[in-house]
């Protein structure tokens, strides 16, 4: 596997990873999408408080090829956003999923954890992804 | 190699002088007398100080660094970055409109009135929608302009609960933004393994919080959505109404209309199919057409005629109102005329024709050195994916480097987004077969350079006035003040 998968995240098929922490969630991005945005240059995030909803638009990560919409994994209420990206985009970059994490947020719903892959899945599903 | 010249700035001397004006004939005042304190400036703005000759050859030197589509072969997809005949510019020059002044009363401007008028005949002829307004400066202001009409259309009949758009993946990368800008919500449809949109889907999507669905035919991609008719059907089923994006027009001029395949809405890239200047030399135009039910939400004034009179026509009560100062782009539009009315209705079919032609011949050359993801016929652009060259560690952006060290522009790359490592090439139907050819070389040798270094193909552009800039400096921290301030956060 060229692309780094941790263990203990969950996963979507858009390539946000989640770690529960509690009854937050970290969100961020995974080492296969900032590889294939390149390199991060802008990021705009939600605010503190704000209501997101699974599967919906909640951030927006920029890099010099493209501009890509990060969807919410989870639905809840922003409890924390990563305020150095605003500065220091390129540690999505550097480090996806420790100090590049993008927000947290509050876990309305527990069940909707169980709708993302875990690690072996979603290894399995970027390999498809890379094959087509 | 040309070194990077210096700033006009820097070759600067204090007290030299371009000019010497002759003694004012008017008694001066002085300016405390004319301006309140408020609006006067301390201290003197700091402009270059030369001589005429340091000016015009500081400006004649960096004219030569142009590179435009009368410099050579300008490929950019979706761009139809198409010849601008010169006659364009002299007819746009002519006293009689250059001269005009937009207040002027009617009866003083009726030349320039009955041109509006026949524009908009031509248009009509070619798109078949009812009515046009020329007013919209561009592609993406008449895309909004559109689905401005489109809100108001649902409005006007109490349809309140439609707040989304649909968008195929394989959309005009503007649609998505102007549906945000007009307070929509956007709902991607997908394609299917054809590239083409996925109908089934589509009908899945469309009920009635639909406001529209946006499309472009050909797509991105230069495919033609071949069932348009049964997507019309779906959309107009659930209530919602068909944006037609013209970026890509020009591949279908005299064969079909957007007005025939089921839109309502069409905006028309004048910059792009009608052959008027793109880019910084625009500026541009964007007309949109509307079909009869729609009509009276257009923008105010339209062009009429009364018997052999032309005027503007502010009778409308539902209109979206003015979405440009005036009558929009006058000059361009002149131009635009003029291309349409030197090509004619055969010479607007025979550019489509030769856009569609010289297309599938670029891109059945160059599919056997580059992997073309959706293998079938294409319109007038067709979009390559260099995955497997940046596999091998020089990707889409370090071949439109090495396209500049040919003396080409590059095609877009990056975009669209459904194909990774996208290379959208679109040549345009003024190019002969033999530039197109010396691109395909290019291309071949460009593929061949990568296989035995592609580090060193990675490392370029060489022989550019500058190499390899920073561009993910360049985004994150611009300096764009000639004093090399970095921007305020």
């Amino acid at each position: 596997m060229t692309y780094k998968v941790i263990d203990g995240l969950r996963y979507t098929k858009k390539h946000e990873w989640v770690r529960q922490e509690g009854g937050v969630a970290v969100v961020g991005l995974c080492d296969y999408a900032q590889d294939k945005l390149g390199e991060i240059v802008f990021v705009e995030l939600p605010a503190v408080g704000a209501a997101v909803e699974a599967g919906k638009s909640v951030a927006v990560v920029e890099s010099v090829k493209a501009v890509a919409d990060l969807y919410s994994p989870l639905s809840g209420t922003v409890t924390e956003i990563n305020e150095v990206l605003f500065d220091q985009p390129e540690i999505i970059n550097r480090d996806p999923y420790g100090e590049g994490w993008v927000y947290k947020v509050g876990i309305a719903d527990e069940a909707e954890l169980d709708h993302l892959m875990d690690k072996a899945a979603y290894e399995e599903f970027i390999i498809k992804e890379e094959e087509e | 190699m040309r070194k990077p010249k210096a700033l006009i700035f820097e070759i600067s001397r204090p007290g030299r002088q371009g000019y010497s004006l002759p003694d004012c004939d008017v008694p001066e005042k002085p300016l405390d007398q004319l301006l309140p304190e408020p609006l006067r400036r301390s201290a003197a703005p700091e402009l270059p100080e030369l001589s005429e000759t340091e000016v015009t050859r500081h400006f004649t030197e960096l004219s030569t660094r142009n590179y435009g589509v009368d410099t050579g072969f300008y490929p950019l997809g979706s761009c139809t970055m198409k010849y601008n005949p010169k006659v364009n510019e002299e007819t746009a020059a002519l006293p009689g409109f250059a001269c005009l002044h937009p207040c002027q009363p009617e009866e003083t401007v009726q030349g320039a009135l009955e041109l509006l008028y026949n524009l908009e005949q031509g248009l009509k002829a070619l798109t078949g929608m009812e009515r046009f307004t020329l007013q919209p400066a561009a592609g993406a202001h008449g895309e909004l302009t559109g689905l401005m009409i489109i809100q108001a259309y649902h409005r006007h009949r109490d349809d309140h609960k439609r707040n989304k758009v649909l968008i195929p993946l394989s959309a005009h990368g503007t649609n998505p933004a102007t549906v945000s800008m007009a307070g929509y919500e956007v709902v991607q449809v997908p394609c299917d393994e054809r590239g083409l949109v996925d109908l089934d889907a589509l009908k899945t999507v469309a009920d009635d919080t639909i406001a529209a669905l946006m499309l472009t035919n050909p797509s991105t991609l230069g495919l033609f959505e071949e069932e348009i008719v049964e997507m019309a059907e779906a959309v107009h089923e659930a209530g919602g109404l068909l944006y037609y994006d013209g970026a890509n027009m020009n591949a279908i001029m005299g064969y079909t209309r957007p007005g025939d395949m089921g839109f309502d809405v069409v905006h028309l890239n004048i910059h792009k199919t009608f052959s008027t200047p793109h880019g910084g030399g625009g500026p541009g135009s964007g007309p949109v057409g509307v079909t009869g039910r729609l009509v009276p939400y257009l923008p105010v004034p339209l062009v009429d005629r009364q018997g052999d009179k032309y005027y503007f026509n502010y009778d409308s009560s539902r209109s979206i109102g003015k979405v440009h100062a005036f009558y929009g782009n006058f000059g361009v539009v002149v131009k635009a005329y003029t291309y349409l009315r030197m090509l004619g209705g055969d010479g607007l079919k025979q550019a489509s024709e030769d856009a569609v032609l010289n297309a599938n011949y670029l891109m059945n050359r160059l599919k056997k050195t580059y992997h073309l993801p959706y293998d079938r016929t294409c319109k007038h652009e067709f979009v390559l994916s260099a995955r497997p060259e940046k596999k091998k560690g020089a990707g889409a952006g370090d071949i439109a480097k090495a396209l500049l060290d040919r003396g080409f522009h590059p095609p877009t790359v990056y975009f669209p987004l459904i194909i990774e490592e996208a290379l959208m090439v679109e040549p345009t139907e003024t190019e002969s077969k033999e530039t197109l050819d010396a691109f395909v070389w290019a291309m071949e040798e460009i593929a061949r350079d990568i296989d035995e270094d592609a580090e060193k193909v990675a490392r370029g552009p060489y022989h550019t006035v500058v190499g390899r800039l920073d561009e993910v400096r360049a985004a994150r921290s611009p300096v764009l003040s000639w004093q090399n301030k970095p921007a305020k956060k």
